[in-house]
């Protein structure tokens, strides 16, 4: 025995002795060694308990010693905040301060200033795990020369073989590794990933792998997404729990994990152990524990005769070997001190005296289960090996193969030569022609004799209505009760069973208990073997990953591109308050001090209506429609003409999809008999453009029409109000600015005073006279400067969005998107004229269609609240006076779309769609509030200021 | 993911395409000479299938280009990448279609 303190042995192990590193959990201060995993540096310190268990609050410890492990959950709390780790996989660092978690963790309320990267990656040949089988994999496929990824979890490489004792070519197996790692990083086309999780398995080989990198400062992660030509899954098995009374006590521990501790941690688990095994791997740990010093008082097999040499060996060594039963219950109470042992019947009843065996540790080997996860993910099938006792992958749906214990292999041998004929394979496959190499000779880890798998082991009492205590899924507190009352109300299916009981969904998603659960259920319903149950569906990710690492740095500014103007250092400086408008920010309103919105827009709105006005309008989509055919092309996408539009002159234009409902609207300027310049609603400039592209590709290849986004290359300043014109000569000395010479609904080139080429449109979205100032996005804030100097006199004032929507609704003037929503016409907006009658265009054919043509649509109207001062809610229901309010579903009349104070009525309105709205025009509708007053309004015309629109001209 | 092959810049993620819906739907030559049902059918009626279907696809953050693809409602495997405009190819056998349309 070491005569070092706690459980640590004086020699041997992956763990460097001469760098001690402090670490507290649960308040208390411990020293472990670099190399350990937090688990590993609790049970050299004697620790083996964590958390208790989520609903009964059972004691629970330490069972395995990677990421299946189903207690062993701890909070973070240094180096950095983060619930919900495990124990098992959190490497040892200076410092580290962790505490143990009843199920749940917490997240911190400081903003999470860690930095995750994201990184991109084609290979020929992923390779996940890098035990024996995906080293050799990796090996044989590097050296064909493809482009090979070898990513693994652990901080190095060697799998399984860092927790054993197995001889490779005649020497240590970690010296073969260490050949392996120094070949593959010698190879110009082959990379290593240590601390690589591959996660996720998706179609057409794209992998998910999450890094962890805690020596970065900051100590982020990184998210790799490969795409691969071919992936071998080298992922390794999970040892299964074995359910019986009492499974759940801290000291019953998974037996392949107590010789990972034993052997590459140095880390003796117990002092006196009793092993209970269904097959052969569970002799090494037995016999390796009692080379260690430890007492072995039994070894239980499940199988009446064991293979004679692995007997021979354990009776050699002092260990008795009790053929033929099982642990039928434990004893202790924080803490083993011993088990319960019977024999079996062929028919799994327990038969003759109970024995009781004295220890501190039961090493539990229940069988391996591949770990299929992303072969599953992957969409490849599994089957169930009765001679494995475990589900295996089958056909494979991608380029996907499967290797070593991954598959099934249990034996050395046959995971290197199964690596190696994966490896060659994918790579001949990725067009790399490549031989296997012959995989060289092992000692250890022979090819098992098959196991005598116990999916149940009987209570000493009761029946398993009864047996609360044996443990199924134990982080999730679920018992083979609880799977006899979900079977005995009917369920069969493995996947309702699950969410009856919750079996499998807990922080672990079931790795350890998965099988060992459908191995009750089988047991329960009376199937013959759990290949009758079948699987749950296996989902990534394969372990639990912060949303952090998944955003990357799509954090912030960073989550979503932000677009502005050419004049937005000047509006921030103007102190704008902004909103998103799709991507872009723009001004919504200039406050001044002392006002809110209502006041800022009610100013800025009097200014527009009886002195002048400007606006940043250079977020209007634009496009640029050029070629011999571009009149004909527009003529089909539009419901009105554009063909017959003179040279310099304008036209408002509305799209409808096929279905005949708008689409979107705005006003295209024609500069040349075959270039159309179009403006498109600001969140709409993409889909238009995607729009008619789409029409240009797939039905009218033939039309010589090219289309460009120019929205970026343009800078609009709209001035607007009556005294625009005196501001606009000003500004451009050069042009005739009179009502006959550049008329409504005109385009005039001209240089302005400070010497910008400018293209001014007489457009009016507010019914005032008004300009739009183009210019090059490169003058763009000096020009708005510039029309703000020569309009200082007049008292030109800025003005926002929300001060442009309630001008252009106190028109009537529609907004694609808030007052249509895909299901209104260019008619119930009252747009009949703009719908050609004399030529074809898309969507015409619905018009005829009986439902775009009922009287009762829904029409765009306006409402005035009876109450002037009263502000309807937008998106408030409209019901008829006296409807019954009770009934289910009320009977709506339509919803309000916009709803603004007026300066220029001196009281509020709003646009609605109301259902046969035009035949209401003065009626009462009522909107019913959540607040549960009922407001009443009168259904007027949508047009409710100047409506003969003497004011356009000034 | 899908990986798909645009037919002008070659693998890319899907990521970076718009889905098109079924292909092959052309715009009738004269709608107002269809009923409403043959009308309706254009608009709002495709194929579903388990199996094979023709769709289209653009590369919207490439070549902008539309082109058509023959996937695996099931399995995603892409057994056919060709341009707009072009028929859909006739596979070497039907034994894996299960399109009846
Ligand atoms: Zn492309």
């Amino acid at each position: 025995m070491s005569n070092r303190p706690g459980n640590r042995l004086a020699a041997g192990g992956r763990v460097d002795r001469s760098a001690p590193l402090r670490f507290t959990f649960d308040g208390v201060e411990y020293t472990g060694l670099r190399g350990d995993t937090l688990a590993s540096a609790l049970l050299a310190n004697g620790v083996l308990a964590v958390g208790p268990s989520l609903y009964r609050e059972r004691p629970r410890g330490i069972v395995t010693a990677g990421v299946d492990d189903p207690h062993a959950l701890v909070q973070l709390e240094r180096p950095c905040s983060d619930p919900m780790q495990l124990a098992t996989t959190v490497e040892l660092s200076d410092g580290l301060a962790a505490t143990g978690l009843q199920g749940r963790g917490r997240l911190d309320d400081a903003p999470d200033e860690t930095r995750y990267d994201k990184t991109y990656l084609h290979t020929d040949v992923l390779v996940v795990g890098a035990g024996p089988a995906g080293l050799a994999a990796a090996l044989a496929a590097g050296r064909s020369g493809a482009r090979v990824v070898l990513v693994d979890d652990q901080p190095e490489p060697g799998g399984a073989l860092l927790s054993g004792r197995e001889r490779i070519d005649g020497r240590p197996a970690l010296a073969w590794v260490a050949e392996a790692r120094a070949e593959l990083e010698a190879q110009p086309e082959t990379r290593l990933l240590t601390r690589a999780t591959a996660i996720g398995h998706h179609d057409q080989n794209y992998v998910l792998v999450a890094e962890r990198r805690p020596d970065r400062p900051g100590g982020g992660g990184r998210l790799w997404h490969f795409r691969a030509r071919q992936v071998v899954l080298a992922t390794g098995a999970h040892e299964r729990p074995l359910v019986f009374a009492g499974n759940d006590r801290p000291g019953v521990m998974s037996a392949a994990a107590v010789r990972s501790y034993l052997n590459r941690y140095a880390v003796l688990t117990g002092r006196r152990a009793v092993v209970f095994t269904t097959g052969d791997s569970a002799y090494a740990t037995a016999l390796e524990l009692a080379a260690a010093g430890a007492e072995v008082p039994a070894l239980v097999d499940t199988r009446p005769e064991p293979p004679a040499a692995l007997v021979k060996a354990a009776r050699a060594a002092g260990i008795e070997v009790l053929a033929g039963a099982a642990v039928v219950g434990t004893e202790g109470g924080a803490r083993l001190t011993g088990v319960r042992i019977s024999a079996l019947t062929a028919e799994e009843q327990l038969t003759g005296p109970v024995r009781e065996v004295a220890c501190d540790l039961l090493a539990v080997s229940g069988g391996w289960s591949p770990a299929v996860h992303l072969w599953s993910m992957a969409r490849g099938t599994v089957r169930y090996d009765a001679t494995l006792a475990a589900f295996v992958p089958d056909r494979a749906a991608q380029e996907v193969r499967a290797c070593g214990s991954g598959r099934g292999r249990h034996d050395l041998a046959g995971c290197l030569t199964e690596g190696f004929t994966a490896g060659a394979e994918a790579a001949t496959a990725a067009g790399f022609p490549f031989a296997a190499p012959i995989a060289p000779p092992c000692e250890g880890d022979t090819p098992p004799a098959p196991p005598r798998p116990v999916w149940l082991v009987p209570g000493e009492e009761g029946d398993p209505s009864t047996w609360r205590d044996h443990f199924v899924d134990a982080q999730r507190d679920a018992t083979v009760a609880d799977v006899h009352r979900a079977v005995r109300a009917g369920m069969r299916s493995v996947e309702h069973i699950k969410r009856y009981t919750t079996i499998g969904t807990a922080h672990d998603q079931g790795k350890s208990c998965g099988v060992a659960a459908i191995g009750v259920i089988a047991r329960l319903l009376g199937a013959r073997s759990p290949g009758e149950v079948g699987t749950t569906t296996f989902r990534g990710p394969y372990v639990p990953v912060s949303f952090a690492l998944l955003a990357g740095r799509e954090r912030g500014p960073l989550f979503d591109p932000v677009r502005t103007t050419a004049v937005h250092p000047w509006h921030v400086r103007r102190g704008a308050v902004f909103e998103n408008v799709g991507q872009w920010h723009r001004p919504r309103y200039y406050p001044r001090p002392g006002e809110d919105m209502d006041a800022a827009v009610l100013r800025e709105c009097r200014a527009a209506r009886e002195a002048v006005a400007v606006m940043d309008a250079s977020t209007l989509g634009k496009i640029d429609v050029i070629g011999p055919d571009a009149a004909v092309f527009l003529d089909r996408l539009y419901t009105n003409g554009f063909a017959k539009l003179p040279v310099g002159s304008a036209r408002y234009g509305v799209m409808c999809r096929a279905d005949g409902m708008v689409f979107d609207d705005g006003v295209t300027v024609r500069l040349a008999p075959d270039h159309y310049y179009l403006t498109t609603t600001t969140g709409n400039a993409a889909a238009v453009l995607d729009w008619m592209e789409e029409w240009l590709q797939t039905e009218w290849p033939e039309l010589r029409v090219r289309c460009t986004s120019v929205t970026e290359q343009w800078s609009t300043a709209a001035v607007v109000g009556p005294r625009s014109r005196e501001v606009v000569a000003a500004l451009a000395p050069g042009l005739d600015v009179s009502n006959d010479a550049f008329p409504f609904m005109t385009v005039r080139d001209a240089v302005l005073a400070n010497g910008v080429p400018a293209r001014i449109c007489r457009i009016s979205f507010s019914g005032e006279l008004a300009y739009e100032i183009n210019v090059s996005s490169w003058y763009g804030l000096a020009v708005w400067e510039a029309v703000l100097a020569y309009g200082a006199h007049a008292g030109i004032t800025p003005y926002g969005t929300e001060t442009m929507h309630v001008l252009r609704a106190e028109k009537g003037y529609p907004i694609v998107g808030q007052d249509t929503d895909g299901t209104v016409t260019p008619q119930d907006l009252g747009m009949t004229w703009v719908v050609a009658r004399h030529k074809d265009f898309v969507g015409k054919r619905s018009f005829a269609r009986a439902d775009t043509s009922r009287a009762d649509r829904r029409h765009l109207v306006g409402l005035l609240p009876v109450d002037g001062g009263e502000l309807l809610p937008e998106g408030a229901q409209l019901v008829a006076p006296g409807a019954d309010l009770t009934a289910v579903p009320v009977d709506s009349l339509g919803h309000v779309t916009s709803s603004y104070r007026s300066a220029a009525l001196d009281r509020t309105f709003a646009l609605a769609l109301v259902r046969g709205g035009r035949d209401r025009i003065g009626e009462t509708v009522l909107a019913p509030l959540p607040d549960g007053r009922t407001v009443a309004a009168t259904v007027t015309e949508p047009v409710l200021f100047d409506p003969k629109g003497g004011r356009r001209d000034g | 993911m899908l990986l798909i092959a645009c037919p002008w810049c070659g693998e890319r993620d899907e990521t970076e395409y718009h889905y098109g819906g079924q292909a092959h739907v052309a715009h009738p030559a004269d709608p107002h000479a269809l009923s409403d049902a043959e009308w309706g059918a254009y608009l709002f009626v495709r194929d579903n299938p388990k199996g094979e279907f023709a769709e289209r696809w653009m590369h919207a953050a490439g070549c902008r280009r539309w082109f058509n693809v023959v996937r695996h409602t099931v399995t995603h495997d892409i057994s056919a990448v060709y341009p707009a405009g072009q028929p859909r190819p006739v596979p070497p056998s039907d034994e894996h279609s299960e399109v009846t349309a």
